[in-house]
């Protein structure tokens, strides 16, 4: 733990910031953002959640009936292609991030809200898939692979969809002239929360969809 | 290791207090960094790349669970897996060039949840062959 000693010289540097420089800079114990490290607690605590999520549907995805179950009804090539959509969502909201870095906000509005569309479509891709399992029979309470299986793949729709909520709050801040380049905390502190939605699914994809029952 | 806030590396002030950053062909881990940018903050075609070997990973593990049907395959998708996920949080979130103390955080949540629910898949007798 040596590795994570405070650096004594960092806290006296982010204390005193002079007037009208360093808008950003707070003084922390730490000498890091409390915005950063609470996020970063929330995705390790977040963790926690999608880990009971996936295990949960592992121990139930063979407690189904005959003809519905993962190897019937799983669209693998419609689902991979949601992936890739999402995966490339990860690469514009970084390229959003490193916008914001370089104060370019035209750009930075841009890739965000390219992201937030890309993230629309998975969503949609996922209401699409939710609604042609109804059809052809499972229901949430049709068997406990159904169960663990909307409840996993809904809880992340819902991550995204938040994550859409708040890429399109930070575009209308951004609109307003409120966030300035010296602000790209606020950008980097979504990008995470939307890349921490990314490998969730990166681990959904393969664990429930392409290994068999 | 410097826990220096990352805010006052945004700042002039604090870029020229980091005279590396002036050096424009300043490499990090052989990706171009920007100069006067924040700690590990490439050049945008870094993170295409990063974004074209993900695409590449996924499209093989599609292949995979179309063609390969043996021992290998699980090992080798869970391999991929781990590799895709672990690029996505060093580069794309920045892990790698951030405080270890944010690595500690997520690090902590992860593996204490990778340990619970394996040790809850093993209660089930999930990895028991019936």
């Amino acid at each position: 733990m040596a590795e994570l000693a405070i650096d004594p010289h960092a806290a006296p540097a982010a204390a005193a910031p002079e007037h009208g420089e360093h808008h950003d800079v707070h003084a922390t114990s730490t000498g890091l953002s409390n915005n950063k490290m609470a996020m970063w607690l929330f995705l390790g605590s977040e963790c926690l959640l999608f880990g009971g999520l996936i295990s949960t549907y592992m121990l139930y995805r063979g407690r189904h009936p005959k003809n519905l179950g993962p190897d019937q009804i799983y669209d693998i090539p419609f689902t991979s292609v949601s992936s890739f959509v999402l995966l490339m969502s990860s690469l514009t909201m970084v390229l959003a991030v490193s916008s914001a870095h370089r104060k370019d906000l035209r750009r930075m509005d841009l890739w965000l809200t390219v992201t937030a569309l890309l993230g629309a479509t998975f969503v949609g891709g996922q209401v699409y898939e939710f609604t042609s399992f109804y059809r052809e029979g499972l229901g949430y309470t049709t068997s406990l692979f159904g169960s663990s299986f909307y409840t996993l793949t809904g809880f992340h729709g819902v991550h995204v969809s938040l994550g859409i909520v708040m890429l399109m709050a930070v575009v209308g801040i951004s609109r307003r002239g409120r966030l300035t380049g010296d602000r790209a905390e606020v950008v980097e502190l979504v990008g995470l929360y939307w890349h921490f939605v990314d490998i969730v699914w990166i681990l959904i994809f393969t664990l429930v969809y392409l290994i068999p029952s | 290791m410097s826990t220096t806030t990352d805010h006052a590396d945004h700042s002039e002030h604090a870029d020229r207090s980091h005279p590396e950053h002036d050096d424009p062909a300043m490499l990090v881990d052989g990706a171009h960094v920007i100069p006067g940018e924040h700690h590990g903050t490439h050049s945008d075609a870094f993170y295409v790349q990063i974004a074209v070997v993900l695409a590449v990973i996924t499209a093989v593990e599609v292949l995979l669970s179309y063609t390969v049907d043996g021992p290998l395959f699980l090992p080798a998708l869970l391999i991929l897996m781990t590799i895709k996920f672990f690029m996505v949080v060093l580069f794309f979130m920045h892990l790698k060039f951030d405080s270890k103390w944010f690595s500690f955080f997520f690090y902590a949540g992860l593996f204490l949840a990778v340990g619970v629910y394996l040790a809850f898949l093993a209660t089930f007798k999930f990895f028991v062959s019936s």
